[in-house]
């Protein structure tokens, strides 16, 4: 890929960028009701609430206030939390590590589990194996993430007692960490990842659900294709044209996928940090949107956005080293 | 090779997709009409409340999945909630459909700037995910069945609009358009008459699967607050109200899910048998062409 390819793409993701900012800023300004109102006590008077949105700034014009917030952001100062009076650089700060760990695990398990998956179904098509699996994915597919997360801690947390379930599968439901308790080394990487387990699991299985769909679909074009009918007659066993031929020419769906599977996993999190109370992004942005929180809201949708964006832009970059017909494209 | 030429989803499978929805839909709407417990109503809360299910009161009357907090049949209140659930579903999912192939057969059909700023906006409103976006409007504006439905429909028309432009973009480059054109038929009647009906096939797919998806949404929504309002029940607010019972009384919480994951599966297995047969269809197509060339 050239140098002005590559600076064009780069461009054009930070235009996406800027106007994901600005409709989100439109959005946010639209919307009926105001902030004052949620932050001043319930007896204060009208010029209570007016002195209010002057010292927030929202008593200015919209174009004004737009400038401000966007000169302010392109300098990396998202400005305060109305609820909370931190600099909201410094509440996602504080968030994202949770969501990271929960969420870069989930992925990783997602393609671990999903791909293989999908594989499986695609070389015993339509036969019984297929076919249970295709229920069982749509099925969990077709969950939904806060209630499987309700049925596991059913399960898994509350009747693990009754149902006589071995020490190891009784597992905690809310929370990072035992509470109470201050554990260092592995006894304290062993809380965190019991803790982990039912969450991750959620979301990796809702996830790997979707993946093993469409590498189940992906690998059924590819079977279709003559090199493959060709390989065949040459007398080359099933296992090598899975691992060699199948698996090389689904690269590159896959790393699309892995930049489309992001929304997922992110909006997936919103609902799994509330039902486990971990203290990530999801549930932060979930706050500020019950909160009416503008800045936190504006700061978390930008993060979002430039996570999905540049995941987009490499996936779009690393095209061409999985499929090299793509070098033109 | 054995299977080579099956259909990817054998047609077994979409019968009983559709048997499914049918029973369910069906069932929605029936159950509630003929019940003899009043699913809105709440009587002796004391004596009725939090009976397990297939148990019977004190009257004698069953309680197929049990009752809730206030005593109030769980079946008879699913299938009530399954109306506004399945309607929100179609609605939301159709309507999108619709806004989008309205929108992507006018940016592929105007070109120019309209095109670009469409498809500008489409791809902003793709990189944020769609819950967020569907969190920021419900929360923003009064939560209740309209805001669920608008907002459905606000963030769900990008991927049909994209590819709706792309069909016609596809079709307007065909020898039968430009033979129209030549003929003097009217841009809009080109449009209406040749373009768009060959563009619809995959938008119906869109929308099949777009029902599940809508759904899916609408339950979320409802489960954090922001969606349908109690006391109007929704199977999302149906298990946000079971949630802290989740220790004593599981099945209030946990029942309405599983007539939820049927209703999306019946959808989704839909949508993707629909789809395989259209690109099954679509690639004979190709075949003939390439055969006949």
């Amino acid at each position: 890929m050239s140098a002005t390819l590559l600076l064009r793409r780069i461009a054009a993701a930070l235009l996406l960028l800027w106007l994901v900012v600005t409709l989100t800023f439109v959005l946010v300004r639209l919307a009926p009701g105001d902030p004052a109102a949620f932050l001043v006590s319930p007896g204060a008077s009208a010029a209570d609430a007016a002195r209010t949105r002057a010292e927030l700034g929202l008593d200015r014009s919209m174009p004004l206030q737009y400038a401000r917030w966007l000169g302010a952001t392109l300098r990396g100062d998202l400005g305060m939390s109305f609820a909370t009076g931190q600099p909201v650089s410094r509440v996602l700060r504080e968030a994202a590590p949770v969501s990271l760990l929960l969420g870069g695990t989930s992925l990783l398990l997602t393609f671990l589990v999903g791909v293989p998956l999908g594989m499986l179904q695609a070389a015993k098509r339509n036969r019984l194996t297929d076919r249970v699996l295709t229920v069982m994915t749509t099925s969990v597919y077709a969950a939904p993430s806060f209630w499987l997360a309700l049925a596991l801690v059913a399960v898994f947390t509350y009747g693990a007692a009754t149902l006589g379930l071995p020490r190891a599968l009784r597992l905690p439901a809310f929370g990072l960490h035992t509470p109470g308790v201050s554990l260092s080394g592995w006894a304290g990487v062993l809380d965190v990842a019991r803790h982990a387990v039912l969450p991750v699991a959620i979301l990796a299985a809702v996830g790997a659900a979707g993946i093993a769909r469409y590498t189940r679909s992906s690998v059924a074009d590819v079977l279709r294709l003559d090199f493959v009918r060709t390989a065949r007659a040459k007398g080359v066993t099933s296992r090598r044209i899975f691992l060699r031929h199948v698996l090389a020419n689904i690269l590159a769906p896959l790393v699309v996928l892995f930049a489309l599977s992001l929304p997922g996993l992110l909006a997936g999190s919103i609902f799994v940090e509330s039902v486990f109370a971990w203290p990530g992004l999801g549930r932060a942005t979930l706050n500020a949107i019950l909160a009416r929180d503008y800045p936190v809201v504006m700061g978390a949708t930008v993060f979002y956005a430039i996570a999905v964006i540049f995941a987009n832009l490499a996936a779009e970059l690393a095209l061409p080293l999985v499929d090299p017909r793509r070098e033109s494209a | 090779m054995s299977g080579v030429n099956r259909p990817e989803t054998t047609d077994s499978t979409l019968r009983w997709a559709v048997a499914l929805l049918a029973a369910l839909t069906l069932a929605c709407v029936l159950v509630p009409m003929f019940s003899r417990h009043d699913p809105l109503a709440i009587g002796d809360v004391l004596s009725l409340r939090l009976l397990p299910p297939f148990s019977r009161d004190a009257s004698g009357h069953l309680h197929l999945l049990g009752t809730d907090r206030f005593g109030r049949d769980l079946f008879v209140r699913m299938m009530l909630a399954g109306r506004i659930s399945l309607a929100v579903g179609v609605v939301g999912s159709v309507l999108a459909a619709a806004l989008g192939t309205f929108l992507g057969a006018i940016a592929a059909w105007r070109r120019g700037w309209l095109d670009r700023a469409l498809m500008a906006i489409a791809d902003a409103m793709l990189s944020v995910p769609r819950l967020v976006l569907l969190l920021v409007c419900a929360a923003l504006w009064q939560p209740g069945l309209t805001t669920v439905v608008v907002v459905l429909v606000a963030t769900g028309w990008m991927g049909v609009a994209r590819m709706i432009r792309a069909e016609v973009l596809g079709v307007a480059a065909q020898p039968y358009v430009s033979a129209a054109v030549a003929l003097g038929a009217r841009s809009w009647r080109v449009l209406w008459q040749h373009a768009l009906p060959n563009a619809l096939g995959p938008a119906i797919v869109a929308t099949t699967l777009g029902v599940g998806n809508a759904i899916l949404l609408e339950s979320g929504l409802s489960f954090l607050g922001l969606g349908i309002q109690p006391p109007r029940p929704s199977w999302g607010n149906m298990i946000a109200g079971g949630r802290d019972l989740i220790v004593t009384a599981p099945w209030v919480a946990l029942a309405p899910g599983f007539a939820l994951i049927l209703t999306v599966l019946a959808a989704t297995l839909i949508g993707d048998s629909l789809r395989d047969r259209l690109a099954g269809e679509r690639g004979k197509l190709r075949r003939d062409i390439a055969e006949r060339a």
